[in-house]
């Protein structure tokens, strides 16, 4: 960051994004099923601490509602959810077989990444925002990944996860670019990610129930023939 | 006002529908509610043709024309398909329980809501949440059969949709830096047409794209059409006609809403994109309808060409295209859930969807026959029906503007369709039935009825348009931009 006005908090903030990407290749690469949840909560702990580094920099109050409704739903509210909803045999479930196995995921994981900064820099270049730079590349990076992970992942949760991964990376990109954000768009926000949890959730146990597995990555029925 | 209890009775009806009055009279509240939101709609859309648009609750509620049409597309539909529930769901009950319904209703309701509010609600960030719950209210509607390939379907339409409504999310949020840089506070569809030219197209291009892609999953373009022909097919038939007649269009709506937001911008088109992104999906659907085997299926294929088609006419731009795409928007909806009534009485009637194993049905249950004919035909766009109709004028239209290579290729997507949809059909229709074929049920009285009302638009918006539908058309194509 050259010329910050703010170099003690860019550089925390560049240090929280590092240590968020770090979480959503987690999600990638485990293959346990709750070890998935535990790296979704740290990460979505990451995106608070960067909404509240943000808040206090650039003194936006919307920031400080974006990190308690995060802190809310995504590490209070979603782990009680899949709790009450997914069986607990679930979680001890570890996927063996995957689409691709661990070192070419985080291969093409990186190839991701690289992208991410590729595409987002002409959006950085055009204006000039304070903390997009950081933000904004890594939010796509985790994005990418968070679709990657549903790509690779067969098992129901995880692909949930992957799903909120992608979610996070949107607002981790998002505290930056638009900080006034209206509290009436982050209050939707708010509705929603525990509406996708308790749907998916409620879904992966009926699946759970009908078919006995919940590794919807093998469902295969429905196809072209 | 009428724009407030539009919302408030979907929602009031879904509450009732999961008390202890829905145990007895969810089907019939549903359908008093759809009858009312019908009127009330109709009243919306002659107002906002003739008048111009409307506002509520303090202007976070507003209708031009444009969202008038969807609304009104909207509201159609969820009153037929209340209809066609009630024999459906409630008269052929098969395994359900009565909870099940119950919820079935209570569900319908929201769903139907989630579809109502996104042309009413004016903040975009608003929008966007409604179009998601679209998808999340649905979910349990398209894995309601409860078979393995019920949730199977239904897994994959919430993951990749929601997926596809994530993407655009951050498009939004793109969209709303744009009109904070431009100036511009109200993140309203007119703000944005407002900002637009002032906004640096390194922000509004990429925003555009990501909204293009993220929401076209849900639309059902290709190549992100995946889940489509496996929920619209998985699905009870009166949620099929929501999710094929109206669904897509309502997203779609939302696309083409960006349309004049671009055309206003700095050094951008979006034009070549909507044509693009049109023919590839009209082109790949018509493909695949050669090779369908399930008529549910064949029905969700020709939903991803239509969609197709109608962006491909948004995409050409002027009035006249335009006034094709609103046209085609209307005669899809009205044809689109007719068929899936059809295919439902059908399969009812048969007990399977595969269409090889369906022959001589104008033998075994002519009526289910005579309504997969015609559904067939109006779908496929034979003359006097309304897509022959709505596709002669785009395909008018391109040639005025002198895309001919495009003209060319979607004439020659249309043809393989049509043929392909009727020869499919025709075996279904005739022949000899095989040996055995008997009639599993008697279909009920209230899914006939549903037939014959739904035919009445479906027969006669191909020969005549009413002045006032004409008008909303008109105002609707005008919206759309040039």
């Amino acid at each position: 960051m050259n010329g910050s006005p703010y170099p003690v908090i860019a550089a925390l903030d560049a240090l929280t994004g590092a240590l968020f990407l770090l979480t959503a290749l987690g999600v990638v690469a485990t293959r346990q099923v709750l070890a998935s949840l535990q790296l979704f909560i740290v990460q979505s702990l990451l995106l608070t601490l960067s909404a509240v580094l943000l808040g206090i920099a650039l003194e936006s109050i919307h920031l400080f509602a974006v990190a308690v409704i995060t802190i809310g739903t995504k590490t209070l509210m979603i782990p009680w959810l899949l709790r009450h909803t997914v069986s607990s045999e679930v979680y001890r479930t570890r996927e063996i077989q995957r689409v691709l196995n661990i070192p070419t995921s985080l291969l093409l994981s990186a190839v991701l990444i690289v992208l991410a900064y590729v595409i987002t820099n002409p959006l950085i270049g055009a204006v000039e925002v304070p903390f997009a730079a950081i933000n904004l590349p890594l939010g796509v990076a985790a994005i990418f990944l968070g679709a990657f992970t549903i790509v690779v992942r067969r098992e129901a949760v995880p692909q949930l996860l992957g799903l909120l991964a992608v979610e996070n990376g949107v607002f981790f990109a998002g505290v930056a670019i638009v900080p006034s954000l209206p509290v009436i768009a982050e209050l939707a926000a708010a509705v929603d990610v525990p509406v996708i949890t308790l749907v998916m959730g409620l879904l992966t146990r009926q699946i759970h129930r009908r078919l006995g597995t919940t590794s919807v990555g093998e469902l295969a029925a429905l196809r072209e023939h | 006002m009428e724009l407030t209890v539009i919302l408030l009775l979907p929602a009031i009806t879904s509450a009732l529908s999961l008390s202890a009055i829905g145990r007895r009279y969810a089907a019939p509240i549903t359908l008093v509610s759809a009858v009312v939101v019908l009127v009330l709609a109709t009243v919306v859309a002659w107002h906002a043709a003739y008048a111009g648009r409307i506002d509520a609750l303090d202007q976070w509620l507003t209708c031009d024309a444009l969202g008038a049409l969807v609304l009104v597309l909207v509201a159609v539909v969820s009153f037929t398909a209340a209809l066609f529930s009630w024999g459906y769901i409630v008269g052929h009950r098969g395994h359900h329980s009565e909870a099940e319904i119950q919820r079935y209703y209570g569900l319908y309701n929201l769903f139907v809501l989630s579809m109502l509010a996104v042309p009413l609600l004016a903040n975009v960030a608003l929008m966007w949440i409604a179009v998601e719950l679209t998808t999340l209210l649905s979910a349990f509607l398209v894995g309601y059969e409860d078979t393995p390939e019920a949730l199977e379907a239904a897994w994959k339409y919430v993951v990749l949709t929601t997926l596809g409504a994530v993407l655009a999310l951050l498009g939004f949020l793109i969209l709303y830096w744009g009109s904070r840089v431009a100036g511009y506070e109200p993140f309203t569809w007119q703000g944005l047409v407002e900002a637009a030219p002032k906004m640096p197209p390194a922000l509004l291009w990429p925003a555009f794209l990501l909204i293009l892609v993220g929401f076209g999953t849900k639309v059902g373009l290709v190549p992100m059409h995946t889940w489509l022909p496996d929920a619209h097919s998985q699905a009870p038939a009166s949620i099929c006609a929501l999710l094929s007649g109206v669904e897509t269009t309502t997203v779609l709506y939302v696309i083409l809403r960006l349309f004049p937001v671009i055309g206003v911008a700095q050094g951008l088109d979006a034009r070549p994109w909507f044509i693009g992104f049109g023919l590839v999906s009209v082109g790949i659907a018509t493909l695949l309808l050669i090779y369908v085997r399930d008529f549910k299926r064949m029905f969700a294929f020709s939903t991803v060409e239509h969609m197709g088609i109608i962006l491909f006419a948004a995409g050409l731009g002027g009035v006249d295209a335009h006034l094709g795409a609103a046209y085609q928007m209307t005669g899809h909806a009205i044809a689109k859930s007719f068929c899936f009534f059809a295919a439902g009485m059908t399969a009812m009637t048969i007990g399977t969807q595969d269409i090889a194993s369906v022959r001589g049905l104008i033998r075994s249950s002519p009526l289910a026959a005579l309504t997969m004919a015609a559904g067939a035909l109006a779908i496929a766009g034979a003359p006097p029906f309304a897509v022959f109709v709505s596709e002669l004028a785009i395909l008018k239209a391109g040639v005025a503007s002198g895309q001919y290579a495009a003209i060319a290729l979607l004439s020659a997507f249309i043809v393989i369709g049509f043929c392909a949809v009727l020869f499919h059909v025709n075996r279904m229709v005739f022949g000899v039935p095989p040996a055995g074929t008997a009639i599993a049920i008697a279909t009920p009285a209230t899914c006939k009825a549903t037939l014959a009302l739904a035919a009445i638009p479906l027969l006669l918006i191909g020969i005549y348009v009413p002045g006032p539908l004409h008008d909303l058309l008109k105002a609707a194509a005008l919206a759309m931009g040039s």
